[in-house]
């Protein structure tokens, strides 16, 4: 069958089964069925959750063959908690676990891959996989399709039964014996435990894992014990220095600035950018140096803005120092000053990753989002993006929250340059359609500004761009820019098996990746 | 030719030996493109900028850019192959390290007239630059100047004057000082435009600032730069005030209802108005056009 983004899947792949993407807010009207609450239940009748070591946690929550067991990305590239707890379960013998990270994660030592390999793992769902397990899925490496959801839909999959956690595994930077547990203080702090919380108040058991058992109650405390079955005290739960130590910098590529500061006009030059006005941002090189150019129009403009939203980064937290923006909805830190800042600032606030972005809920931030501003692998002159394959096929991202800010948003920016080394980014037809098009108001890269004409809010940005002496070109332009310079790239080729499923935020599907012919 | 820009503010130098930084940098705000073959590119990579250069011009000719190509030194032994692709590439002009004669802008001015005629190229369209590093070239710059009707800039390359003087360089540049001048002497006699020297440390904004503000204070038409990331602040100190825009018009208006009304001599606030002011006036409405001010 065909999704409305026109993209062909078969109805069924493996024992998943197939709701194909109908548009935006399309699928979003029909409410799911209520089939997962956390059911009532005791903690330990003599009040003791502190196991002494992983293997004890583990046989206490009775994982067996076949349940799901979820981890949090907080930690991100320096996480060492997912490494010993599948160590754990593996010299326990426990086998054909689903695991459902809540986002992407490339640990190498020791490798996912292993896990799958030997069976302990045999089912993947997350945000996203690149590195070895990325390689090794889509040479087909699994018989059960990736499911790779943003994170918006992984709240929504959770609550719906779609993705029911049988064991939560919470890295926590610190935590108390009784499970009050938190990600702001401790050697290894990683700030805002936003991702955490659905798998805390859904999974029928919750281990906090941690390497800072502090005295009881921990303060401040982001999930509490009401949550918590289990609390094991490890050496180390991660490596500072790769969780995001000291302040993300400002790139000095030129292209990437030159990209940033458009951006940056292009919300500056909306009807939107007035007093009270709401950002994200995000992480990436041209989005720091976006938030940097957007605080400099703030301040010429003499405009403050109401919030700010999603991962924080040290200079959107220089922004509200200077009260430049009055809130900061935190969903994940991107370094260590943002990882401070939560425990140091009331206005700033740990919010849980449903309330930032699942469209499931009786009002996700994002509703109230003006501007977002997006990174992508690849946009098609249908303004789709393409975040998680590269030009070769190969997995090399996460689809993160881009596809729930691009439709929560009022105005989603896409950053990307025209070409990257001898790649074209502007493309007729993305290779992986993650965000589609119709979610997308424009494309702002160095060679150009392309207003996306089926936005909704295209006719204003027109004229307002119009008013700012903002010149515009079109998506095809661009692409044409891109192909004259690389060439047209050979097709991919791929063979029948679908590798990977792409959820969008509503759980329906919008695009599959297949195995690559080799 | 429509994709001449008739600002020389800023002139980034793009290493021949890098397509991407080639085909990057035509996105950026510079006027000027100087594509080298010179100094940044290896001995073992010359052919291969040579091809580059010509097939990036060829192909892929940047829009609304200056377009300048830096060949090899006038005696070495790639600059007959160098100025064979570089004239078939049809920059707006060429660029021509370390000049100190007047018959060394001769020679290559034969030469380029000879491959124009051999590749059926306008001849005398493409335009010379010359790169003024030594003392002997500042003593001689009026003569290079007026050397050829190719020949439309100047351009100081302090690394090497200094180094001919034995001086020392230092940021401030007191001891390019009286070379400055000079060369900016013998532009103005010569009626071609100057170009100041490069500020080479990329990270020193402040210091960048400091020197550019001299640059255009004492008359320079623009100045070569090194990195991207300097083009913004050059560009900057070469845009013009509110006030200096409005004085421009004013200047243009007198000159106009002075051809309208026949008058020989124009006059403004009491003060005649001559030539070099309405010239003045032409580059300051340029220059607010380029920096994107509705004038």
């Amino acid at each position: 069958m065909v999704n409305a983004v026109g993209r062909e899947m078969p109805e069924k792949i493996g024992s998943y089964t197939v709701r194909p993407f109908a548009g935006t807010g399309k699928a979003a009207k029909i409410l799911p069925p209520v089939v997962s609450k956390r059911c009532p239940k005791l903690g330990p009748e003599d009040h003791n959750k502190l196991c002494k070591d992983l293997k004890e946690a583990i046989v206490k929550t009775g994982l067996k063959d076949g349940m799901t067991i979820s981890f949090h990305h907080c930690f991100r590239e320096g996480d060492m908690v997912i490494g010993q707890v599948l160590t754990a379960i593996r010299e326990l013998g426990i086998k054909h676990l689903r695991f459902a990270p809540s986002a992407v994660v490339n640990i190498k030592n020791p490798s996912i891959v292993s896990f799958v390999k030997d069976g302990t793992i045999d089912r993947i769902e997350a945000s996203g996989i690149r590195g070895e397990l990325g390689d090794a899925v889509i040479d087909g490496l699994m018989d059960e399709p990736v499911i790779l959801r943003p994170h918006g839909a992984r709240p929504r999959a959770i609550e719906t039964g779609d993705l029911q956690i049988d064991v939560a595994f919470i890295g926590a930077s610190s935590s108390d014996e009784y499970g009050n547990c938190t990600g702001q203080i401790g050697p290894n702090a990683c700030g805002s435990l936003g991702y955490a919380f659905v798998d805390a108040s859904c999974a029928a058991q919750v281990v906090i894992v941690t390497d800072n058992l502090v005295e009881y109650p921990c303060c401040p405390t982001s999930i509490s014990q009401q949550f918590v079955d289990y609390v094991v005290a490890v050496e180390q739960i991660g490596d500072p220095v790769k969780i995001g130590a000291g302040a993300a910098r400002m790139t000095k590529n030129p292209r990437d600035l030159m990209i940033a500061s458009k951006a940056a006009d292009a919300i500056a030059a909306s009807r939107l950018f007035k007093e009270g006005f709401s950002f994200q941002t995000g992480a990436g090189a041209i989005s720091i140096a976006c938030t940097n150019y957007l605080a400099e129009r703030m301040e010429e403009r003499g405009i403050h803005a109401s919030f700010a939203l999603g991962g924080m980064t040290a200079n959107i937290i220089e922004m509200f120092k200077k009260g430049l923006v009055r809130v900061l909805e935190c969903s994940q830190s991107f370094d260590a000053v943002a990882a401070r800042a939560i425990a140091e600032y009331p206005n700033i606030l740990e919010i849980d990753n449903s309330v930032y972005s699942n469209p499931y809920t009786k009002g996700s931030m994002l509703d109230k989002l003006n501007f977002g501003v997006l990174g992508a692998l690849e946009v098609d002159t249908d303004f789709n993006i393409n975040i998680l394959t590269g030009m070769s096929g190969e997995m090399m991202g996460g689809l993160g929250g881009g596809p729930d800010v691009a439709d929560g948003a009022d105005i989603s920016i896409v950053t990307i340059p025209v070409i990257r080394g001898r790649t074209p980014s502007i493309v007729p037809k993305v290779f992986t359609c993650c965000t589609p098009g119709e979610s997308v108001a424009m494309v702002v890269t160095e060679a150009g500004i392309a207003l996306n004409p089926k936005h909704k809010y295209y006719e204003m940005l027109r004229e307002d761009f119009e008013a700012a002496g903002i010149a515009t070109v079109t998506i095809q332009y661009l692409c044409d820019l891109a192909l004259s310079y690389t060439g047209v790239p050979k097709p991919i080729e791929t063979t029948d098996k679908v590798v990977a499923v792409v959820e969008y935020r509503d759980g329906t599907v919008i695009d599959v990746i297949r195995q690559i012919k080799r | 030719m429509e994709h001449k820009t008739s600002l020389k503010r800023t002139g980034l130098y793009v290493s021949g030996t890098n397509p991407v930084n080639m085909i990057q940098a035509s996105f950026y705000n510079e006027d000027c493109m100087i594509f080298d073959m010179e100094d940044s590119v290896p001995l073992a990579e010359k052919d291969a900028a040579r091809l580059l250069i010509y097939r990036m011009l060829r192909d892929h000719r940047p829009v609304g850019k200056y377009i300048i190509i830096r060949v090899n030194g006038i005696y070495s032994e790639y600059i007959d192959e160098d100025l064979e692709a570089a004239v078939r590439a049809k920059p707006d002009a060429i660029r021509i390290p370390k000049v100190e004669y007047e018959n060394e802008v001769k020679m290559i001015d034969e030469k380029i007239t000879r491959i124009e005629k051999e590749a059926g190229i306008e001849e005398g369209s493409i335009e010379l630059w010359c790169n003024i590093e030594s003392y002997l070239g500042v003593l001689n710059a009026y003569e290079i100047a007026s050397a050829s009707p190719r020949v439309v800039a100047l351009a100081l390359g302090a690394e090497d004057f200094t180094a001919s003087m034995k001086a020392q360089r230092t940021k401030s540049g007191q001891e390019i000082f009286y070379a400055r001048n000079a060369v900016l002497m013998a532009c103005r006699k010569a009626g071609v435009e100057a170009i100041d020297a490069v500020f080479s440390d990329i990270n020193d904004v402040e210091g960048l600032k400091a020197d550019t503000a001299l640059t255009k204070n004492l008359g320079f038409d623009g100045k070569t730069i090194v990195h991207p990331r300097q083009i913004d602040v050059v560009n900057s100190f070469f845009t013009p005030s509110v006030k200096e825009i409005k004085y421009a018009q004013r200047v243009l208006e007198a000159v106009e209802e002075g051809k309208r009304l026949k008058k020989g001599a124009v006059t403004l606030d009491g003060g005649m108005i001559d030539k070099p002011m309405e010239l003045r006036a032409l580059t300051t409405l340029a220059q607010a056009r380029a920096a994107g001010i509705k004038v």
